[in-house]
């Protein structure tokens, strides 16, 4: 046994890789056998193990490098504290840069590089390059080991207690406690079926019966007469400000743009009535998966949406033309108030933005 | 005289008759035809509205009729203004060189009198945006942060986020905004040319084009500071990632190839 464990560390088998080649790189054995193993080639000097001169320039040349690579350092070190942050200098080719981002990124990419090179250089032209063989041992274990191994695994499942031991309450609470954890997970899963309300927070927006239309630029009341043909105005319901807890939530259901066409531009009567003197609001929320389709091309009255080209016919009850959306993006009807401002008559009729579960 | 009569049968004689021909009806009519004169008692205004409908039944009145009413080709000019036809013109997208999806923009060959002439005759037919004061579309009177929200909200759906532009359906386009006179794009939000939608002053009042413009010149000149160099189009991560993987990382295998493929030995084998 002890003698195998320590054999093993010189085992030659034939398969090793032997050098067996003369001066010229060609085996000794190749015209018995077509198939032996050639071996390592000879070992072929290089200028530098020749020339004592060449290495020694070669040490001076990696000793270069490495004396760049430190003044590189002194360098972005120094750039760091004299060049100021808010510089701009033109530098050909790149344009108008910031002369800080320029030098601290060139002295320490040439301060890296100048150490990765002279550390090829030194190790392609100094260092030894006699290629040596190591012996593969075997990996498997010896019997003595692995008999000694499972001798101690015995042992410790028997003073434990699993399965043979006394104290069984232990393991079969252990064998509980481990089978009910990935419960937790499941019950998770419930977040992935239906919605608690059955849908409704992404069935009602903040939109009702009066809310005026506030135009996202100036922060005011929309009036029809500020609008002319072919215009776009981005809008969101009176009440919703910037910073409240619930923006985000809103907005996401609420957002809408106006559009205003020659009425007699528009194809769908019911798209018509709804709008005001061709004054027409949509949701702006795609119906695919809910991004912004508001790429709005005035001339033809399409809407596009930028991240899968659904098109909308804005003339059409916003009608798909194209694109994976399923369904039109809703239209909220517009009235004109006492005061003269544009309001919503109610809620969307049906659920803006993306189809969900209940939304059928 | 005979040298002549002999090659009256050449193939080419009747083309060579046919430019002398030409040449001479030419210089004729050049030397005899009517001089145009303006009418004395004419105001500065009505003689330009007169020389802008002569412009216009020139290079305008094929696509959009011979009264301004729009046809099959063009739309209509009532009531589109003065800014619109500065726009069109100046930025050479009217008069199209041919039909398509969008007019795009090439040299102008019409001069400053030209353009304000065509211009006057335009805003004679309805009331429209007129050309803007200077002062209205100066960048370093803008707030350019305060441009960049409002970019970001009317503009780049289609213009990108620093105005690179983008694609449109059925081959039309929002068109790059480098380099564009601040005039042009106060003109393009007021009047909407083509594709685009406009942005009227009441719903977009004539500070924040302003500071939209101040904007634009921030980012998307070529004297824009670009700190970090090689915006790569300033479209984001997406190309900067494209480019880091491609040329990056490839330029690390051809010198790790380079460095492997030189042998040190003394004798090259």
């Amino acid at each position: 046994m002890s003698s195998q464990i320590e054999s093993h560390d010189d085992v030659n088998d034939g398969k090793t890789p032997v050098r067996t080649g003369d001066a010229d790189g060609l085996p000794e054995t190749r015209e018995h056998d077509p198939f032996a193993d050639p071996g390592l080639p000879a070992h072929k000097p290089r200028i530098q193990d020749l020339d004592e001169r060449a290495a020694k320039r070669s040490e001076r040349v990696v000793t270069l490098l490495f004396t760049v690579s430190m003044l590189a350092t002194v360098g972005f070190i120094l750039s760091y504290a004299l060049i100021p942050i808010d510089a701009i200098t033109y530098i050909w080719p790149f344009g108008n840069v910031s002369p800080l981002n320029f030098s601290l990124g060139m002295t320490l990419g040439l301060a890296l590089f100048c150490i990765g090179a002279g550390a090829v250089h030194w190790s392609r032209t100094l260092m030894s390059d006699e290629e040596s063989a190591q012996e593969r041992h075997p990996i498997e274990a010896t019997p003595a080991v692995k008999a000694a191994v499972m001798e101690d695994f015995r042992k410790g499942t028997e003073e434990s207690g699993i399965g043979f031991g006394r104290r069984k309450m232990i393991r079969n609470s252990m064998f509980g406690a481990l089978a009910l954890v990935p419960l937790s997970g499941i019950v998770l899963l419930r977040d992935l079926g239906p919605s608690p309300e059955g849908g409704a927070p992404l069935r009602r927006t903040m939109w009702e019966e009066g809310t005026l239309i506030i135009n996202e630029n100036t922060g005011q009341p929309l009036r029809p007469e500020d609008m002319v043909v072919g215009s776009l105005v981005q809008a969101m319901p009176e009440g919703l400000d910037l910073h409240d807890h619930h923006f985000h939530e809103e907005i996401a259901k609420a957002a809408v743009m106006l559009v205003r066409l020659e009425p007699e531009d528009i194809k769908d009567q019911q798209s018509a009535d709804w709008g005001h003197e061709g004054i027409l609001c949509y949701s702006k929320i795609c119906t695919h998966i809910g991004c912004p389709a508001t790429l709005y091309e005035q001339q033809t009255h399409h809407a596009l949406c930028p991240c899968h080209q659904s098109t909308f016919d804005l003339s059409d009850g916003a009608r798909v033309l194209f694109g994976p959306a399923g369904h039109a993006l809703p239209q909220l009807r517009i009235t004109v108030n006492e005061d003269g401002y544009l309001a919503a008559m109610g809620d969307f009729e049906e659920p803006p933005g993306p189809s969900f579960w209940e939304r059928g | 005289m005979k040298k002549l009569s002999v090659r009256r049968r050449h193939p080419l004689a009747a083309f060579v008759v046919l430019i002398f021909a030409l040449a001479a009806t030419g210089g004729l009519y050049a030397a005899l035809a009517p001089a145009g004169e303006a009418k004395a008692d004419a105001s500065e205004t009505s003689i330009a509205i007169e020389e802008g409908q002569k412009l216009y039944a020139v290079g305008c009145a094929s696509c959009h009729g011979a009264g301004g009413q729009g046809s099959s080709d063009g739309p209509t000019l009532v009531g589109v203004g003065a800014a619109a036809v500065d726009f069109q013109v100046s930025t050479g997208r009217m008069p199209m060189q041919q039909p398509g999806p969008q007019a795009p923009t090439k040299p102008n060959i019409y001069s400053e009198e030209e353009i304000a002439q065509l211009a006057a005759y335009i805003a004679s037919l309805g009331p429209g945006p007129g050309v803007p004061e200077a002062s209205a579309y100066d960048p370093s009177e803008g707030n350019a942060a305060h441009g960049g929200e409002l970019f970001r909200t009317n503009c780049s759906q289609c213009h990108n986020f620093t105005g690179q532009g983008g694609a449109l359906t059925h081959g039309k386009y929002a068109p790059n905004l480098h380099d564009v006179d601040p005039k042009h794009i106060y003109q393009a939000m007021l009047t909407g040319p083509q594709a685009m939608p406009s942005f009227p002053d009441a719903v977009l009042p004539p500070e924040q084009k302003r500071d939209i413009i101040a904007w634009l010149t921030a980012v998307n000149t070529s004297e824009s500071p670009s700190p970090g160099g090689f915006g790569l189009g300033g479209f984001g991560p997406v190309a900067e990632g494209l480019f880091a993987w491609t040329f990056g990382i490839g330029l690390l295998v051809a010198v790790a190839v380079w460095v492997a493929a030189h042998t040190a030995k003394a004798r090259k084998s």
